[in-house]
């Protein structure tokens, strides 16, 4: 943690960036992103087991945009987040300074993203176990008890957007749930509408995924819908053998077609 | 009719006639499919209302026609959105829904004596149109009026026929005004944006109130030249365009400081928009 | 209008809760699910908890549901037709065990409800209601009901508020014509009060600020100009988690559907912490970033609802802080207000 507040504080007195993106400590012991602008705040950032949220869903917020140049503490999700939104161009490649923290909770100093490429070939997060026993237990199930545990589960959803907002792949301007022309899902909260939303999302994410589980961790009414999208990364992972956002150079893989691609869903 | 206590329950109303005004803007002449309806309904000039096709949700406009006109209200929209998109599919005795009025109105008891400047851009001359009817039909209780009407290009100029009758009639000053490049070879009016035409009208601001309505932009150029001929922040009037839904100050959105644009508005002076933050 | 105290003895409180469910009530009470409680319908006295500090929700879902059909149509070929709701069918409603702040709630979504116009949708239900609360024997950080003028055993709003005493038993202290009729009713159950002090049941909650020295600050012009809202909003995602378990938050949408068999006008929850709530058709928005959405949310609750509704919008629950994903303390930003401004 030293060498990191040590390079924020270098960062800043060297107006090398403007601000830093990080963990601080919080109310009711809890940790909540900071914004640290002047060299005497590094002291405040902080990294321990609580530091879930992927900071990356603040790069393309504006008003974090207009504090000027940005630097961002990140573990393995935040920075499969920053190669994602360099290849889909909303941010331009090495502007974000990667403050990087290992899996093992080691501070790295990228000095582009390159070095995060090299960093991720062989340290990928994976999902953690509890999660993985639950997808394998819903992708046992039959067809309609999968549609059934689907359905209960998603019922008290209260469409408050949580789960979008906490997402970093989530930029849109105007996500489809708003679009109303024609009007694709429902904009109340409603027992199927609320599947057709949470599906939706979960197919916009696949391939996209980082696998950060921010979408159920913001739940507050503890959904959790990161199963969701972490089960599209195994089906691509499965099917393309890529997982997204470990580099800049190859496009999200459902964007891409390859001759050589598995074409077995097509029946 | 049941409205008297749900109160989100519209009027059904018959769509009399439709006029195409410019492109993608329509004027609707609607009657109330209920005669009872007819009989109780009154509004004044400011005051706005939901309109409707049932199952394609509700959207907010002005009533675009005097209360002096009686048994029938008018509205203008411009097709932009999934209401307007369906409001645009309507034919000539179709059914759609109408609730209000809502919001204040524009005091044209205290204008009385006065001289009336209306300046209007684009699509905002429907918000104003039943406020110059409702003074031109009692042109004997105001002093001069003018009417300054500028729109991005001929085409879009809205009411043609009536912009026609106020160049026609003497006791009414009407400008009209294209943005640049929105001239036609026969165009005859004005070509600069309104707030340069009104700059080189100068009127004066003498006994004058001034109703200003447009797009924001021309709003914002539009209030300094207003402030230097003179007009006092008081003497100057707008209708404010927040997004609502409900009509009458509970469903929060158009919620602007203190005020709700629909129960405290739409018409505001410039006076009153000062105290309020910038959320319009 | 002045009190009556009985009390309740630890193993009557089933007969009181059978005896409602008798007359044709449907209670609505806290319920442990999973490793949460929530407010649901139940069905037996054993269901029920008052083993939490507050429930992830709050229970404006009452009287202000998710969605409330406004009024049916129907479409024959250019004919339309609308149809009133049956205002009858709504039920009568108990809620039982509600915490004060919860309850006072209601008092914040009556003001919004029917000043001016008046809402009929919201006044029938909240004429069907019973409110049996509960006082708070336990609290955490997130609570600040003291810091709205509300407290662990305010009996605002309550008809009847019990209170859970050393030995079990319950005080019951009846508050309104409703709660006294209840009583009478029930002479078995509540029956001549103890001789114990409520307060000594009652948790401590700490003051965070004062609303009567924090109101005009926030109804200064300086206060909604402060950069305090930038910074202190950076990290807020625009979500409407906050808005949707709060007690008192009332806005909405007015929406149709209009496909198939079901021709209805309805309208459902919306916040005004959500980019697409005042956004123009034009793509203007009045409120374009998040800091401006989430001073507006303070600013009504804190400034506009004082001065217009004569209430507080904010009952001191802490539900949206403990909702928040990225923590986003409520009470913690207006104690900062309350001194810096």
């Amino acid at each position: 943690m030293d060498s990191l507040r040590r390079k924020a504080q270098q960062l800043l007195e060297s107006k090398e960036v403007d601000c830093i993106i990080g963990y601080n400590e919080g109310s009711s012991g809890n940790v909540h992103a900071g914004f640290i602008t002047t060299p005497g705040q590094a002291e405040k950032l902080i990294f321990d087991d609580r530091c879930k949220q992927n900071l990356g869903v603040y790069l393309t917020k504006h008003e974090v945009m207009r504090l000027g140049k940005l630097a961002i503490v990140a573990p393995v999700p935040v920075m499969r987040t920053v190669l994602i939104l360099t290849y889909e161009c909303q941010i331009v490649e090495n502007s974000v300074k990667v403050l990087g923290i290992g899996l093992d909770g080691q501070f790295l100093d990228f000095n582009e993203y390159a070095d995060i490429e090299k960093y991720l070939t062989d340290h990928c997060n994976e999902h953690p176990e509890e999660d993985k026993k639950l997808i394998e237990k819903i992708s046992a199930m039959s067809v309609e008890e999968r549609w059934d545990f689907w359905h209960e589960t998603l019922k008290p959803c209260i469409k408050c957007f949580a789960c979008r907002q906490a997402c970093p792949m989530c930029y849109c301007v105007r996500c489809q749930v708003e679009c109303n022309q024609p009007q694709w899902i429902p904009v109340q909260s409603s027992e199927l509408g609320n599947m057709e939303w949470h599906f939706m999302r979960a197919m916009h994410l696949a391939g996209r995924c980082t696998g950060c589980g921010d979408c159920g961790r913001s739940c507050p009414l503890g959904i959790p819908v990161h199963l969701l999208t972490f089960k599209m990364s195994d089906v691509v992972l499965d099917n393309f053998n890529t997982k997204a956002g470990l580099t800049i150079k190859e496009p999200s893989t459902l964007s891409t077609y390859k001759a050589n691609d598995k074409e077995t869903f097509i029946r | 009719m049941s409205s008297i206590e749900n109160i989100y329950k519209p009027y059904l109303m018959r769509v009399e006639k439709i006029t195409n005004e410019a492109p993608d803007v329509r004027t609707f002449r609607l009657k109330f499919a209920n005669p009872e309806d007819a009989a109780s309904f009154s509004f004044k000039a400011g005051q706005f209302g939901e309109y409707s096709v049932l199952g394609e949700g509700e959207s907010t406009f002005c009533i675009a026609s005097a209360p002096t006109r009686k048994d029938y209200i008018e509205c203008t929209f411009r097709r932009v959105g999934k209401v307007t998109s369906a409001l645009s599919k309507l034919e000539e005795g179709d059914t759609m829904s109408f609730r209000g009025p809502y919001g204040n109105i524009f005091p044209i008891e205290d204008w009385k004596g006065k001289n009336l400047l209306y300046i209007a851009g684009g699509i905002a001359l429907p918000p104003m149109r039943c406020v110059i009817w409702n003074t031109v039909d009692l042109r004997q209780d105001y002093k001069d009026i003018t009417i300054l009407y500028g729109a991005r290009t001929v085409a879009d100029l809205v009411y043609k026929h009536e912009l026609q009758e106020w160049t026609d009639r003497p006791d009414i000053k009407l400008v009209t005004t294209v943005d640049p490049g929105g001239e036609t070879p026969d165009w005859k009016g004005e070509v600069g944006f309104v707030p340069t035409v009104l700059e080189k009208m100068a009127p004066s601001s003498e006994n004058t109130v001034a109703i200003v309505c447009g797009p924001p932009v021309m709003i914002k150029f539009t209030l300094p030249i207003l402030s230097k001929l003179g007009f006092k922040d008081e003497d100057i009037f707008t209708t404010l365009e927040n997004r609502m839904k409900c009509g009458f100050g509970k469903c929060g959105r158009c919620n602007v400081g203190k005020v709700f644009v629909c129960k405290d508005g739409p018409v505001f002076t410039l006076a009153q928009l000062k105290e309020l933050p910038q959320e319009y | 209008m002045s009190m009556e105290i009985k009390s309740i003895q630890k193993d009557s409180l089933d007969k009181l809760f059978n005896s409602l469910k008798s007359r044709g009530n449907l209670i609505y009470a806290p319920v442990k699910v999973k490793n949460e409680v929530q407010f649901d319908f139940v069905e037996k006295f054993e269901q029920i908890t008052d083993d939490f500090i507050q429930t992830t929700q709050s229970v404006k879902n009452s009287v202000f549901p998710k969605i409330e059909t406004l009024f049916k149509f129907v479409k024959t070929g250019k004919e339309v037709k609308m149809l009133d709701m049956d205002m009858s069918l709504i039920p009568e409603i108990v809620i039982w065990g509600i915490h004060p702040c919860d309850v006072w709630g209601f008092d914040s979504l009556r003001a919004i409800f029917t000043w001016d116009t008046h809402d009929m949708f919201f006044e029938k239900r909240m004429d069907k209601l019973t409110i049996i609360g509960m006082s708070c024997a336990k609290a955490d950080d997130y609570c600040f009901c003291t810091s709205v003028n509300l407290g662990p055993g305010s009996t605002k709003g309550s008809d009847v508020l019990l209170t859970k005493t050393g030995n079990g038993d319950y005080i019951a202290e009846l508050v309104s014509d409703k709660g006294k009729a209840l009583a009478t009713s029930m002479p078995d159950v509540f029956v001549q009060a103890v001789q114990s002090k409520k307060e000594d049941f009652l948790v401590v909650v700490e003051k965070r600020f004062d609303s009567e020295s924090l109101i005009p600050k926030m109804q200064k012009k300086e206060t909604f100009d402060s950069p305090f809202w930038v910074t202190n909003s950076l990290r807020c995602l625009g979500c409407g988690a906050c808005a949707y378990v709060c007690p008192t938050c009332a806005c909405f949408d007015i929406q149709d559907e209009g496909y198939g068999a079901r021709n209805i006008r309805f309208r459902c929850w919306d916040s005004c912490g959500l980019k697409q709530f005042t956004i123009h058709t034009s793509g203007h928005n009045p409120r374009e970033v998040q800091s401006q959405r989430w001073r507006q949310r303070l600013m009504h609750k804190f400034a506009y609802m004082p001065e217009r509704n004569k209430v507080t919008g904010c009952v001191g629950c802490g539900k949206c802080s403990r909702a928040c994903p990225v923590d986003m303390n409520i009470a913690e930003q207006l104690q900062e207000i309350d001194q810096k401004m």
